[in-house]
């Protein structure tokens, strides 16, 4: 009996010990961060330079609202030093389970490795009275498409600079240094965007999903419908037709679509109202084109100029 | 009110100033003429006037220039609530079942979900159903999310881990019914669902390969499947299961289960499952809302001591289903399951589906089921159900 003892006993060690063992080192002392999103896992990169390693789970093409908590993203979010997240409800259809099974206490909410950007970022839409799930998918903290406003960018990227400091210390000049940086050029490329879109604000647009409030309102556009009668509801023929109407006595020539969503019923619309689509990509890497944080509104301030100019 | 603490401080510091500028002026020896007292609690009165504006205006410009950042909006209040949600799941049946039947209408189930962070430690998930046979509860368990070693660990009343489709709760499941396997082999709708303790946590493995062991203990009870007649009758179940992507669209995830507990003969009779599932997923990122392809196969082999000798039987289901476009999902089942207690009978049956959903949050299902019981009783019915979902809209296991 005691030799079974024995043997069970070291089993039991060799299990902890192997479980011990396959604790995550940081490799060349980066931090590890996953963004929910690309578009935050750029404004890491900007900041953390090569201080920190990034992954993001949702791809630039993809809906942030549908991704699937496939577990190969537990393979990443187990090791991460930090998590960081949009917030307001975007990712709660697949985050949080994924969150709770990584077995990772650093990542749990409230916890020191979660970071909800939204609380740097200023909200739109943010209700003032009762909602309900018959207004459609609506977020009832505030829209949570807020980084398509580039001074939400630099909002979320000084809150990030602040947390990569405290997690470590002692690369903070480096991490203040590379938000200077990123301070610096973001300043120069919104004087460059504001410039281009100067002859075209106060412009009425029509897009699919409620999904830019915040960069319309940067850039002095207007959004006068949308094709989904409510947010996350597919468009009805008889919302087509009141949204072709609307359109033709307003002028409106230019109808903005994100790449996920079906281009058949915006393309008819356009075509009734003698409009066009632009795609628009709302988030970094939906295109080639658009790898960084910067780069994402050179693209679509560029394909919504030439619209604008086409469209005269 | 961020503004408010400053000021009521304020106005309390100048209650609380009066009687100690009085006390001091009264105090011996005071070089200070006679109505010195008098000016220099007016000129205190003053200055704390003119603090009171300064720090108004410094509250208020700033307040006029920034936007109001983050989004927590009038559901602050409600912030330490649970989430709170309610799935609904409505059947009608027509045709004709003598084998199993169900009812003509039926509100099968309202499941109650009450789910939050508990503390820095641990989170808690409630789910309460409400149903013709009464209030159960579906699933109460505490996951604590801070153990070392990346292990994850559950406490409470669980849906046990074997296969895929005993993990599922009814409004999540693809169908109208549970397979015939289920029904068969795996204590039907109840399915494994017991008192206990699960652990479970990824393991060290190749590449991308996702590799993660769960490990269970419960009470013992389990409907007809496993009965505890003593303390110490425990079951258990084991599962492992593997993922990978094979593309950024497609993936394969194939597991393997293992179940042991004492049955309704007595303590010196166990049942005994194995278990193997897998699935194969198609769901283009960037279509991924109006298309996704979903084959999944379940075995099931099940080893039960019974007198006058013992029972083995097996039975699987192989599942498709596609997602036509936003709204509709077309899909299709085959079932063959033997008899647990009596391996000699065997039930065969093929479903057809279609699912449209209004919304996110609800959707209304059609199945053609045809059944052949034990190799001669047919029943042919088709299914209804419309399930829906009121308030939080919590997500799905994978």
């Amino acid at each position: 009996m005691k030799i079974q003892w024995q043997t069970r006993r070291s089993l039991v060690m060799a299990l902890l010990m192997a479980a011990f063992a396959a604790q995550p080192v940081l490799a060349d002392g980066k931090l590890n961060v996953v963004a929910a999103t690309t578009d935050l896992g750029s404004l890491v990169s900007e900041v953390g330079g090569d201080r920190v390693s990034v992954t993001a789970i949702a791809r630039g093409y993809q809906d942030p609202h549908f991704v699937e908590a496939k577990p190969s993203f537990l393979l990443n979010l187990r090791r991460a030093d930090l998590v960081v997240v949009v917030g307001l409800e975007l990712e709660i259809g697949w985050l949080p389970p994924l969150i709770t099974q990584s077995g990772n206490p650093k990542i749990q909410p409230a916890a020191p490795g979660y970071f909800d950007a939204s609380r740097f970022a200023e909200i739109l839409e943010i209700p003032t009275a009762q909602v309900s799930r018959a207004m459609g998918d609506v977020h009832p903290q505030g829209n949570p498409h807020y980084w398509l406003d580039p001074k939400n960018g630099l909002r979320v990227a000084t809150g990030l600079a602040q947390k990569l400091t405290q997690m470590s210390p002692g690369n903070a000049a480096y991490f203040q240094q590379r938000l200077e940086d990123f301070r610096r050029r973001l300043t120069d490329a919104e004087r460059r965007w504001d410039d281009a879109m100067k002859p075209y604000r106060g412009r009425k647009v029509v897009t699919y999903h409620q999904s830019w409030p915040n960069f319309v309102k940067r850039f002095g556009l207007q959004v006068v419908d949308y094709v989904e009668p409510r947010p996350g509801i597919p468009p009805s023929p008889a919302h087509v037709v009141e949204l072709i109407a609307l359109m033709k006595r307003q002028g409106v020539k230019l109808i903005l679509v994100e790449p996920y969503f079906d281009l058949k019923t915006p393309q008819s619309v356009a075509r009734e109202t003698g409009g066009q689509v632009v795609v628009l990509m709302p988030s970094v890497g939906g295109d080639k084109d658009t790898g960084d944080y910067i780069k994402l509104f050179d693209y679509d301030v560029n394909l919504l100029v030439r619209a604008f100019q086409q469209a005269k | 009110m961020p503004h408010a603490f400053p000021r009521a401080a304020l106005i309390l510091l100048l209650a609380a100033g009066l009687p100690v500028g009085v006390a001091r002026a009264q105090s011996p020896p005071a070089p200070q003429p006679a109505e010195d007292p008098q000016k220099a609690q007016e000129e205190r009165l003053r200055k704390l006037e003119e603090e009171v504006q300064a720090l108004k205006a410094a509250q208020a410009a700033p307040r006029a220039e920034a936007p109001p950042l983050g989004g927590a909006g009038g559901s602050a209040a409600k912030a330490l609530n649970p989430d709170i949600s309610l799935n609904g799941d409505f059947r009608g049946s027509v045709g004709r079942n003598d084998v199993r039947p169900v009812p003509g209408l039926e509100m099968h189930e309202a499941e109650l979900g009450l789910q939050s962070v508990i503390d820095p430690y641990s989170r808690g998930d409630v789910f309460l159903s409400f149903g013709d046979g009464g209030v159960s509860v579906e699933e109460a368990f505490v996951t604590l999310t801070a153990l070392p070693g990346e292990f994850v660990a559950r406490v409470g009343k669980l849906r046990a881990a074997f296969g895929k489709v005993n993990a599922t709760h009814n409004h999540a499941l693809p169908w109208t019914d549970r397979p015939l396997v289920t029904e068969n082999l795996v204590n039907g709708e109840d399915g494994i669902s017991d008192m206990g303790l699960s652990v479970s946590r990824i393991l060290p493995a190749p590449g991308d390969l996702f590799l993660e062991a769960t490990a269970q203990v419960f009470r013992g009870d389990s409907g007809d499947l496993f009965k505890s007649s003593r303390k110490n009758d425990l079951s258990f179940v084991g599962h492992l299961r593997g993922y990978e992507d094979l593309t950024e669209n497609t993936n394969l995830e194939l597991g393997y289960s293992y179940a042991q507990g004492h049955n309704d003969l007595g303590h010196d009779f166990l049942t005994k499952l194995h278990g193997v599932d897998v699935s194969l997923r198609w769901k283009p990122l960037r279509r991924s809302i109006y298309n996704s392809l979903l084959w999944r196969t379940e075995l099931v082999w099940s080893r039960r001591d019974q007198l006058p000798v013992q029972q083995r039987a097996f039975g699987f289901y192989s599942s498709l289903e596609y997602r036509l476009d936003q709204r509709w999902t077309l899909g299709g089942r085959y079932d063959w399951s033997e008899r647990a207690a009596q391996s000699s009978q065997l039930d065969r049956g093929a479903s057809a589906l279609l699912t449209y959903w209004m919304s996110e949050f609800s959707q209304v299902r059609g199945q053609y089921r045809f059944t052949r019981y034990d190799g001669h009783q047919d029943a042919s019915e088709l299914r209804l159900q419309l399930v829906f979902v009121l308030g939080a809209h919590g997500a799905h296991p994978f």
